[in-house]
């Protein structure tokens, strides 16, 4: 039998949940015996080239680009996971909602104190650059999520966990302090 | 503006537990709390400022920026909406030229939405500065609006006065009380004083048996035994206290409005044998910010009691003690909840305190302390003057006496209704005059949506408990949409925020049933909504959070069919949709959206 394949992506995200990926350390190697990589960050290829077993998501979305690439995963992942607090929530880039879209855009871009260099006062409107959505989404409501694996980013041991758990079929045993930190 | 604060502050003898009435006229002088004055006010109290904005944040009519010179409150309540709301607010939008939520350049004019505001027989109705308008239509309007602009006194800006106290000189308003049918008890005949007299010239334990003994329960919706609080609370030692609930926030209610106006002097006398019988030596009214407009009168009523020996010192020479004050909420649906309203009374956010200990052991001040509805101090004077056996006689075993209903909705009679506990839902509706009935909203957002096929149920503590509320919903309504989502949008405001449960689920609750309403839900989200409800109940403080889910699992329990019409049977359904998101983006960037599908 074929080894099930793996893609991930970031979207509006930091990197920091496949920061968290890399944490697995050694252990890499075992995944990599376990599984074969796609579209991915990891192995950097950039298009899906084939069908995939496991999506791997971190970040949500933000723009139309974000939002295009997810329904892509959707469309070539049978098993899509939202990996950490901004693909489950939002997260940080999420504190703009509930701000006006064209707010966010002036202080970024008119009004900020950062913005000296922009004497033209242009915002970006390139037909090539992604647009940006009213407000940052979560992707569950976007796509269908299958599963989510939590924290800011989710601990290596419990991406490994539950990838371990998908690809063998065994049950998923989470001990309590991976997933909570109080 | 800082002397002026100073000597606000110094009225209340810098007492930091007034603070809810020192930022009451602080607003209602400067049409706002702003940071500078709550600066002021901090350190006359010598509080932290912290102290001032937590308070000041948490009401609704609490403001940081100035309202306008006149500022209009409209009710945004279910009934409200059901009589034509919508078509009042795009007439105010229209001639103001300015949207809900915001206020003209010139700081004439500003509007605001309000829950409740107790006028649910007489809608649309809105509040202009504290004073109330009803039944309000465009035309109306365009007049108020005009009066506006022309500076007139909100007080001019009606002729026709109300019925009975509401044209008393000291309240000059146009409410009507529609008062349909009186009973023994609360509206039946009234000499002032009697009661209390009766209950001075007995012992205050036998006061006590013979509030137990009438059976009396608690007005409010929750039912307990009044006796028995009354009694909890007197074998307490220390200074006690008796506070009389008039927050009457529950969407559909006002029959404490009508009370309020018609039995003020009941309500003291009321308040006044409890004290005796607790033991208690001071009252307070605590009342909500909607009916302000009662002020003077309220005021005026307590002189008269005092003057007539009712209230004050060494009351008809038997050496009892008791006085009242009346304390104003702003706006806050989670202070009708007992222990956020003493809080509130206290001068803080009104925040429910977890239980025990119960009020009757730890209430106002710390201090052993009864709350009871306004329609309970009323009821406890006739059961004084006429005798527990009298009171015991009318009503069904479990439920003594007689019940005040707020009737409104969709009915030709709607108005206050003194009924007899045990009525059915069905003799209700034939006695407002109501057909074509789709559901009835059985003692507001936090009780039941009821069908058709249990009309037959009766209104009684054991069988349909309610504290008074009773909406109609006529088969035109769009019940999911034009109630639930109302109650829910409602709740969602109205949560205090301290539970984690109530503060999210309430407005996951929200979305969920506008995303049905709109068209995007699917089978499973009937089953999560219940689900949530479930654990939304089972995991918050108070009443709010465990009722507030209420309106969606009556509905999806009587009303399944409604939720099936609307629902998808697939797996999965996004609602996002990419050009409405990116819509404004693009329009201040200046490009077009270009959508690939």
């Amino acid at each position: 039998m074929s080894k099930p394949i793996i893609a991930t992506a970031s979207l509006a995200g930091c990197f920091g949940c496949h920061m968290s990926i890399l944490d697995i350390d050694d252990r890499i190697l075992q995944l990599i015996e376990l599984v074969e990589f796609n579209k991915s960050p990891i192995d950097d290829i950039k298009t899906f080239t084939k069908q995939c077993d496991i999506g791997i998501i971190e970040g949500g979305c933000c723009n139309s680009e974000n939002v295009e690439v997810l329904k892509e995963f959707r469309k070539h992942c049978k098993i899509l996971i939202s990996l950490g607090e901004c693909a489950i929530m939002g997260g940080l880039p999420a504190m703009r909602n509930g701000i006006p879209v064209k707010e966010c855009l002036e202080e970024a871009y008119l009004n900020g104190p950062t913005v000296g260099l922009n004497a033209e006062k242009v915002m970006p409107n390139d037909a090539e650059l992604p647009m940006i959505l009213d407000k940052v989404y979560p992707l569950h409501e976007i796509v269908k999520i299958d599963y989510y694996l939590p924290g800011c980013p989710p601990r290596a041991d419990l991406i490994w966990a539950a990838v371990v758990a998908l690809v063998t079929g065994d049950e998923l045993n989470i001990p309590y302090e991976l997933v909570k930190f109080d | 503006m800082k002397d002026r604060i100073l000597n606000i502050v110094e009225n209340f003898e810098k007492d930091p537990g007034r603070m809810m009435d020192i930022l009451l006229e602080v607003q209602s002088e400067f049409g706002c709390v702003s940071h500078e004055a709550v600066s002021i006010i901090a350190s006359a109290l010598n509080v932290s400022e912290v102290d001032v904005t937590q308070t000041r944040s948490f009401y609704h009519f609490f403001t940081c920026q100035p309202v306008g010179k006149y500022a209009v409150y409209v009710n945004n309540s279910v009934v409200s909406c059901m009589k034509g709301m919508s078509e009042v607010v795009d007439e105010f939008e229209k001639v103001t030229g300015i949207k809900f939520g915001s206020k003209t350049q010139d700081g004439l004019i500003s509007l605001h939405y309000t829950a409740c505001i107790g006028m649910s027989d007489q809608e649309p109705a809105a509040l202009i500065n504290s004073v109330v308008f009803t039944e309000l239509n465009r035309e109306k309007v365009r007049k108020l609006v005009a009066d506006m602009r022309a500076g007139k006194a909100v007080q001019e800006m009606f002729t026709e006065l109300g019925d009975g106290i509401n044209a008393h000189p000291l309240v000059k308003s146009m409410v009507k009380n529609n008062i349909r049918k009186a009973g023994p008890v609360t509206l039946g005949e009234y000499t002032v004083g009697k009661g209390l007299m009766k209950a001075l010239g007995m012992d205050s334990k036998a006061v006590i048996t013979e509030v137990k003994d009438s059976n009396l329960r608690g007005r409010g919706g929750a039912g307990f035994p009044t006796g028995m609080k009354w009694d909890f609370c007197s074998r307490e030692s220390g200074d006690h206290y008796v506070l009389c609930n008039a927050d009457e926030g529950e969407p559909g209610t006002f029959k404490d409005r009508v009370l309020l106006t018609e039995r003020a002097h009941m309500l003291f006398e009321g308040m006044a044998i409890a004290g005796y019988a607790i033991g208690a030596k001071e009252g307070i009214l605590y009342l909500r910010n909607e009916y302000a407009y009662l002020k003077a009168y309220m005021e005026s009523v307590l002189t008269e009691l005092r003057n007539k020996n009712i209230l004050g010192k060494n009351i008809h020479g038997k050496g009892f003690d008791f006085d009242i004050r009346v304390q104003y909420g702003a706006g806050a649906y989670v202070c009708g909840e007992e222990s956020a309203l003493i809080e509130s009374a206290e001068g803080k956010r009104g925040e429910p305190r977890n239980r025990p200990p119960f009020p009757v052991q730890k209430g106002y001040k710390n201090k052993p302390t009864i709350i009871n509805n306004v329609e309970t101090f009323c009821s406890a004077v006739k059961i004084i003057e006429n005798g527990s056996a009298w009171y015991k006689a009318i009503g069904t075993p479990e439920s003594a006496g007689t019940k005040l209903l707020s009737i409104s909705g969709d009915c030709k009679l709607p108005g206050v209704y003194e009924i007899v506990w045990g009525m059915s839902i069905k003799e209700m509706l034939d006695m407002v005059g109501a057909e074509n009935v789709q559901a009835v909203q059985v003692a507001g957002p936090s009780g039941i949506c009821l069908p058709p096929s249990q009309f037959d149920r009766k209104i009684a503590l054991e069988d349909l408990p309610t504290g008074g509320s009773m909406i109609v919903i006529g088969k035109n309504r769009d019940l999911l949409k034009d109630v639930v989502l109302n109650f829910m949008e409602f709740f969602a405001d109205e949560s205090c925020g301290s539970c984690v449960t109530c503060r999210s689920f309430n407005m996951i609750l929200k979305n969920s049933i506008e995303k049905i309403v709109e068209g995007h839900g699917i089978k499973k989200n009937i089953d999560e909504m219940m689900a949530w409800s479930e654990i939304l109940r089972k995991t918050t403080r108070c009443g709010l959070g465990q009722t507030s889910s209420n309106p969606i699992t009556t509905t999806i329990k009587n009303f399944k069919e409604l939720y099936d019409m609307r629902v998808k049977d697939v797996e999965y359904q996004s609602e996002f949709d990419m050009s409405k998101a990116v819509k404004d983006s693009c329009e201040v960037v200046g490009r077009p959206a270009i959508i690939h599908e």
